[in-house]
C-alpha cells in the first residue's frame, strides 16, 4: 500500500529525516514512536504532501507520490490528522465534517445551499455519531472541549473515507479516560483501515500496532512486531528504557 | 433566519418607497446620492466575496469599477449604444482583467498580495492617463447613456429602481454562492488553508474563480457607475477608490451577508454630512473611520445579529 523508500529531509543543519525507509501493508497498523523531536510528524507532513522531502521517494497504491501536491494525495485517499488540532474552528462540527465530505467527493456546485445537501450531510452525521460527537454536532467548533477537538480532527481525516489513514498522536493532551476512549475508538477503527499510527501512549501503541517502527534522530533503527520491540536491546536503550 | 429575509424585505420596501418621498419633498438630490451609494454598494458586496469569504485583501477592487466604465464610454465612443452589450463588455472585460491580475497574485500571499493588486490597478489607471483618445486624464463625457429598452437611465427615478435590484440581485446571488458548495470550499481555505489541503481542497482554484466572478460583478457596478456620473474617468481607478471599498466592507462586517451594504451607506452618508459641515471633511473621516473599526469590532452588520451558535 505504501513504500517509503530512503526518504530524507534536513531543516539547515538538522537532519529532521534521515533515510526512512518503510512498508505499509495494506490493512496493517503501523505505529511510528521516538522521543521528541525525532521526526515522526515532519515524516507524516512528508507523506501527506504537506513537506517536501529533499531525496527519495513515497509510493501509494503502486504510484509514485513524492512530488504529489497535499490536496491531489488527500483525493488518493490519503489523509491525516494533525497532533495540533487543525479543524475550522469557525465553522460547527458538522460542517467540519461535511467540508470533508465535499473535499472527497470532489464535486463543486455554485448554488445548491451545501447544508441542504443530503449526500454531504448524512455521511457527516454518521461519522459523528462513530466518533461520539452527536451530540454535539451543531457546535461550533472553537467551543468544543478539548478531548472533543480532537474527536473532530480524527472524525475529518475519517470523512474523506481514506484509503491510508495517518494519525498524529490522536491522544495528544487527552485526559485519561478520554484516551481509553480513543483507544477502543482506534480498534473498532483498525478493523477497517489501514493506518499510521504516531503515538506516545505505549499503552495504546502495543495494543493497536501490528508493526512498530522505531524512529530516533530522523532514522529507523528498528521495524518489528510488538513484541519483538519490546525485547529489541537497541530499542530500550534508545527509547524505552528512557521513559519506561 | 427569518429575521434576516424580514429585516431585508423592510429595506428593500423603504428603499423602494424612497424616491416617491424625495420628490414630493423637493430633494431630487438625495435620490442621486442614494442612486450612487447603491451602485457602489454592489461593488463592495463584489469585494466581500474575495475579502470577507476569501481572505484576499484586494487593494485594487476600484480597477474593476474603471474597466466597467471604460466599457461603457469606449463602446459609446465608437457608436454602440446598446446597455446590454455594455453591461455583457464591462462584465466580460472585469472577468477577464480579474483573471490575469488573480492568477498572479492569488500565488502571493500577506503584503505582497495587497501590493500586486494595488499595482496592478495603479496600472490600469496610469494606462487610463496615457490613452489621449478617451479623454486621458481629464477623462471623457459619455455620448449617451447605454440604452437597456425597458429601463431609461435618463430618468433618474427608473435608473434608481434598476440599481435597486441590481442591488438586491447581488446580495441573493452572493448568498447563494457562499452558501453553496463552491462557496464553503473558499471560506474553509480561508479558515484553516493547511486542513483544507489535507481533506483534498486545491485553495488556488477557489480563490481564482471567487476574484473572477467578484470581477464580473464589480465590472456591473463600473457599467452602472459610468452612467451615473454620466463620465468616465481615471479617478475612478485611484487607489483611494480602492480604499473606500475595502471600508465599506469592513466597516460593514467582513463575511456577512448584509456588511458591505450597510457599509457603502454608513459610509457615504456620513462622507456627505461632514461635506456639508466643512470642508475639511476627510481629516474628521479618518478618526471617525478608525473609531468606528475599534468599536465595532464584527462591522454594523454585528449589530443587526449575532453569529451562528
Ligand atoms: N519547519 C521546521 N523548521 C525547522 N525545524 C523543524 C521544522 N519542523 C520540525 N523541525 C525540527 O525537526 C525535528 C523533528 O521534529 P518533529 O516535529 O518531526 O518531531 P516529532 O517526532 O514529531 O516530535 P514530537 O514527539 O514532539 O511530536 C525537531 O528537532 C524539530 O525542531
Ligand atoms: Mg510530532
Amino acid at each position: 500500500m505504501l513504500e517509503v523508500h530512503a526518504l530524507t529531509k534536513s531543516f539547515g543543519a538538522l537532519r529532521a529525516t534521515d533515510g526512512v525507509t518503510l512498508k505499509v501493508e495494506e490493512g496493517e497498523t503501523h505505529a511510528i514512536i521516538g522521543p521528541n523531536g525525532a521526526g515522526k510528524t515532519t515524516l507524516i507532513g512528508q507523506l501527506a504532501g504537506m513537506l517536501l522531502p529533499d531525496g527519495g521517494s513515497i509510493r501509494f497504491a503502486g504510484e509514485d507520490i513524492t512530488r504529489l501536491p497535499a490536496p491531489r494525495r488527500a483525493r488518493k485517499g490519503l489523509a491525516r490528522s494533525f497532533q495540533i488540532t487543525s479543524i475550522y474552528r469557525d465553522f460547527s462540527a458538522l460542517q467540519n465534517v461535511a467540508l470533508a465530505v465535499q473535499a472527497a467527493s470532489g464535486r463543486t456546485g455554485f448554488w445548491r445551499p451545501a447544508f441542504d445537501d443530503e449526500s454531504l450531510i448524512a455521511p457527516a452525521k454518521k461519522i459523528l455519531a462513530e466518533v461520539g460527537l452527536e451530540k454535539r454536532m451543531h457546535a461550533v467548533a472553537a467551543n468544543l472541549s478539548h478531548g472533543e477537538q480532537r474527536q473532530l480532527e480524527v472524525a475529518m481525516a475519517l470523512a474523506t473515507r481514506p484509503r491510508l489513514l495517518l494519525l498524529d498522536e490522536p491522544m495528544a493532551g487527552m485526559g485519561a479516560e478520554e484516551s481509553q476512549r480513543m483507544i477502543g475508538f482506534l480498534a473498532g477503527l483498525k478493523q477497517r483501515h489501514t493506518m499510521i499510527l504516531v503515538e506516545h501512549d505505549m499503552d495504546a501503541v502495543f495494543r493497536l500496532a501490528d508493526r512498530i517502527s522505531v524512529l530516533v534522530y530522523g532514522r529507523v533503527i528498528a521495524t518489528d512486531t510488538p513484541e519483538r520491540i519490546k525485547q529489541n536491546e537497541e530499542v530500550r536503550r534508545a527509547y524505552l528504557g528512557e521513559d519506561a | 433566519m427569518k429575521a434576516r429575509l424580514i429585516s431585508w424585505i423592510v429595506a428593500a420596501v423603504l428603499l423602494a418607497a424612497l424616491p416617491p418621498l424625495l420628490l414630493a419633498l423637493g430633494q431630487p438630490f438625495y435620490l442621486d446620492l442614494v442612486r450612487r451609494i447603491m451602485i457602489l454598494a454592489i461593488a463592495a458586496i463584489s469585494l466581500n466575496l474575495i475579502l470577507g469569504y476569501g481572505g484576499m485583501v484586494s487593494f485594487g477592487h476600484a480597477a474593476y469599477i474603471g474597466v466597467g466604465a471604460y466599457a461603457v464610454g469606449i463602446l459609446g465612443f465608437y457608436g454602440f449604444f446598446n446597455g446590454w452589450l455594455h453591461i455583457l463588455v464591462a462584465m466580460a472585460a472585469s472577468a477577464l482583467v480579474a483573471l490575469a491580475i488573480g492568477a498572479v497574485s492569488i500565488r502571493t500571499s500577506g503584503i505582497y498580495f495587497i501590493m500586486i493588486t494595488l499595482a496592478f490597478t495603479q496600472m490600469l489607471y496610469y494606462l487610463g492617463i496615457s490613452v489621449a483618445e478617451f479623454g486621458g486624464d481629464d477623462g471623457m463625457r459619455l455620448k449617451q447613456r447605454s440604452q437597456l429598452g425597458i429601463v431609461d437611465l435618463n430618468d433618474p427615478v427608473q435608473f434608481y429602481y434598476l440599481a435597486l435590484v441590481l442591488m438586491l440581485l447581488s446580495v441573493f446571488l452572493i448568498h447563494k454562492l457562499i452558501n453553496s458548495r463552491f462557496g464553503m470550499a473558499l471560506r474553509a481555505c480561508r479558515s484553516n488553508e493547511a486542513r483544507s489541503r489535507a481533506i483534498g481542497f486545491s485553495p488556488y482554484p477557489y480563490r481564482l474563480a471567487a476574484f473572477v466572478i467578484a470581477g464580473a460583478l464589480c465590472g456591473l457596478a463600473g457599467a452602472l457607475y459610468g452612467n451615473h456620473i454620466n463620465y468616465i474617468t481615471p479617478s475612478l481607478m485611484t487607489w483611494e477608490q480602492s480604499g473606500d471599498l475595502m471600508f465599506m466592507v469592513i466597516l460593514g462586517g467582513m463575511a456577512t451577508t448584509a456588511g458591505p451594504v450597510l457599509g457603502a451607506f454608513a459610509l457615504l452618508i456620513v462622507e456627505e454630512v461632514l461635506k456639508g459641515w466643512t470642508e475639511h471633511w476627510q481629516v474628521l473621516m479618518g478618526p471617525l473611520l478608525i473609531l468606528s473599526v475599534l468599536f465595532f469590532r464584527r462591522g454594523l452588520a454585528g449589530i443587526f445579529y449575532k453569529p451562528d451558535a
